[in-house]
């Protein structure tokens, strides 16, 4: 697995008057949370293989303000909101793509309204572009065989419908693809969106994370496969709190597709 | 003496439509305590959601069982309500069976009221039976209790009762054809009160008359009575289902509503220009109030929705915060919201047009903080909603009051504020190392 990973800034490519092809928004998550940052990494590895002019704006990135907005601080979303579209909006940025379906919500459909207009994909989407131009292929099956359960982000899922692409890309690992009883349209939250990332849950009978991972473990998975870090990081608590951390691996696709592409 | 019976069924009838005229004016006149939004865009994606989602039931069918029963007895109110003009003009004009010279088709058209009103009866049991022996779990929830579970009942009995009415006032009708009785010409065909009718041999055509006419008289009177029953039932949904569906957001589920307020305060604190030190106008308008604490705070259509609830409890069955036992229900949050505005109307009706302060508001009197702070806003209630009320944009408006308005946050979520504002993140990392991922290994 190399480590060699190319990840050039805007500032960098203004400065030699280049212009990327596509802006990576890597999200807070996806550039602090150590578990998801090696899915940002497994995210590069692949669009460097790819040959994808890309950028991402680094230190110049700020929080989107999905929490904020869920949170109920309009005052505050709308800030982070404005000052990123700025940035944004002076590089001449067109097209985003980002492995965060809060970051995707937020700036597709919520950034319009204050003057951000770009075309904004989830990386899932991305990557089967890629391998619909032929830019990204596999060859074989290092999941084959294994049965892959996906949990569907709410974000990507019923906020905006995406539901194919995820699952379009795990049938390319040669894997069995099982669904768990609640999906798609009717898929269960991890319990951590709305900002309940952040805070204690209310007082209840159990976690929405152990729910969920029960209704994965149902389906007897040798891999969780999620496309949210945070839904990554609440199934991945799930697992381990059902001591199967072991037996069952919890993984964005994207990794998955990185580690069939041996890279 | 005559007209008696005449004159009594216009009266009746006048009265049944003015009671159910005021109760209309009231209930337009406690929506629009909602603020204003213009949803008079996209006309024909709207009608064409109302047609597939309300006249076409398709997301009642998601669940097979419930939705295919609803079906039922949604196609037997409407159709048997042709049956119900009938009823109308021979009460008005003394006539019988007034549509009888359609022939063969009315033979038919009868034929299928009857064969619909037996499938009625038979849903309307096997939803007694979900409701009272199985208690299915979304019936029996905590915000179900007392009046909204004698509510669903009541609607079940009553069209049961309807339905009963129905096929004896034709079985009685059926008898009398058959003994020549004047005034009941041979008309129609009774695939299913034929099998009632050999309970009348051997009566009197004057014993039989009786029957007819009660049967019918209460038919129509329990028609008049469960349309004036609607405005103070769950059941309101039969008419309001259509302009909330027609109303029902356009936009992808996850794109919650801009505050314009607030854009307007965040442009002039992003403009180098403005004077941060300059007075308002004199003329310029009070600061507008952020979020929700009470109905008036919320938009109409939220309050349209609120009076479509039909309390089904898909959302609540279907939402994280209350399948793991948090309080949270979204049904309990569009009934809470119902409640208020009822109690808010009945306020000004009491005082002649104006509202005079309760000392009670939505807010921590109806719903609780816990409550709104449990919410994933994962949009499975929104999803889940057969007639598209949309829960979480209630939530979303009283925890923005709760967060601008009173900075009552959870302190967790304070934190996790303060980052954000300090350093572009929700947790306490420095924005300049934001691509040290990059250089690690």
């Amino acid at each position: 697995m190399s480590n060699e990973i190319n990840v050039p800034t805007m500032a960098s490519l203004f400065a030699e008057g280049k212009e990327p092809e596509v802006l990576f928004w890597v999200g807070c998550a996806g550039s602090f949370d150590d578990r998801a940052k090696k899915i940002t990494k497994a995210f590069v590895r692949l669009l460097n293989k790819a040959g994808i002019n890309f950028a991402v704006l680094g230190t110049e990135e700020s929080c989107s303000g999905d929490p904020a907005k869920r949170v109920g601080n309009e005052f505050l979303f709308q800030m982070q909101a404005v000052t990123n579209i700025e940035i944004l909006n002076g590089y001449g940025v067109k097209k985003i793509v980002t492995a965060c379906p809060h970051c995707f919500n937020t700036i597709k459909n919520e950034y319009p309204e204050l003057g951000g207009n770009y075309e904004v994909l989830h990386h899932t989407q991305f990557l089967k572009q890629l391998f619909e131009e032929g830019r990204l292929s596999l060859e074989g099956g290092s999941f084959k065989g294994k049965r892959i359960t996906y949990h569907d982000p709410c974000y990507l899922g019923r906020a905006n419908d995406v539901y194919e692409a995820p699952r379009e890309l795990i049938r390319k690992l040669d894997a069995e693809l099982v669904e768990m009883k609640n999906c798609k349209k009717r898929g269960l939250c991890c319990g951590a969106g709305g900002a309940q990332m952040f805070k204690e849950p209310e007082k209840g009978d159990k976690d929405v994370n152990i729910e969920r991972t029960e209704q994965a473990l149902e389906t007897r998975p040798d891999i969780i496969a999620a496309a949210c870090p945070f839904c990554n990081t609440m199934m991945t608590d799930g697992i381990k709190n059902k001591e199967k951390e072991a037996s069952i691996a919890v993984m964005d696709i994207t990794e998955l597709l990185a580690r069939a592409a041996d890279l | 003496m005559e007209y008696l019976q005449n004159i009594l069924f216009a009266i009746a009838l006048v009265l049944g439509i003015a009671f159910f005229t005021r109760n209309v004016r009231r209930l337009a006149r406690n929506i629009k305590l909602g603020k204003e939004v213009d949803l008079s865009d996209n006309a024909s994606t709207r009608w064409r959601n109302m047609a597939m989602i309300a006249l076409g039931q398709s997301k009642m069918v998601v669940r097979p069982v419930a939705g295919i029963m609803h079906v039922i007895v949604y196609l037997g109110f409407i159709i048997i309500n042709i049956e119900v003009l009938e009823i109308i003009i021979d009460g008005l004009l003394g006539t019988h069976r007034v549509f009888a010279f359609m022939g063969g088709f009315y033979d038919f058209l009868i034929a299928s009221f009857e064969v619909l009103a037996l499938l009625v009866i038979v849903a309307v049991i096997v939803f007694w039976l979900r409701r009272n022996i199985i208690r299915l779990q979304r019936f029996i929830k905590p915000e179900m209790k007392g009046w909204p579970e004698k509510d669903g009942n009541l609607i079940l009995y009553i069209e049961l009762v309807l339905m009963i009415l129905f096929l004896t006032m034709n079985a009685s009708d059926l008898q009398l054809q058959q003994l020549g009785a004047p005034h009941y010409n041979e008309a129609g065909a009774f695939p299913v009160s034929q099998f009632i009718a050999p309970l009348f041999e051997g009566l009197s055509i004057g014993t039989l008359v009786l029957i007819e006419r009660s049967a019918w008289w209460l038919h129509i009177l329990g028609i008049l009575f469960f349309l004036n029953y609607l405005y103070y039932s769950k059941h309101l949904h039969i008419l309001l289902a259509f302009p909330n569906t027609y109303y029902g957001s356009l936009n992808p589920k996850g794109q919650f509503a801009n505050l314009e307020s607030v854009t307007r305060e965040v442009r002039l604190m992003m403009d180098p220009s403005a004077d941060p030190y300059a007075a308002p106008a004199e003329d310029a308008p009070p600061p507008e109030k952020f979020g929700a604490s009470d109905v008036m705070d919320l938009k109409w259509i939220q309050l349209l929705n609120a009076y479509s609830c039909t309390e089904c409890g898909r959302c609540t069955s279907e939402c994280p915060a209350n399948q793991t036992g948090k309080k949270l229900s979204p049904r309990k949050i569009m009934m809470d919201t119902r409640d208020r505005l009822e109690e808010v109307g009945r306020n000004i009706t009491a005082n002649k047009g104006n509202f005079v302060e309760d000392g009670k508001q939505l807010l921590d009197d109806y719903i609780s903080r816990e409550e709104l702070w449990a919410c994933t806003s994962c949009n499975a209630c929104v999803e889940a909603c057969p007639i598209s009320i949309d829960p979480l944009s209630i939530i979303m408006d009283m925890r923005q009051y709760l967060v601008m308005e009173q900075s009552a946050a959870p302190s967790d979520l304070n934190s996790m504020m303060g980052n954000i504002e300090n350093n572009g993140a929700p947790w306490p990392f420095n924005q300049m190392d934001r691509l040290n991922w990059a250089s690690e290994s």
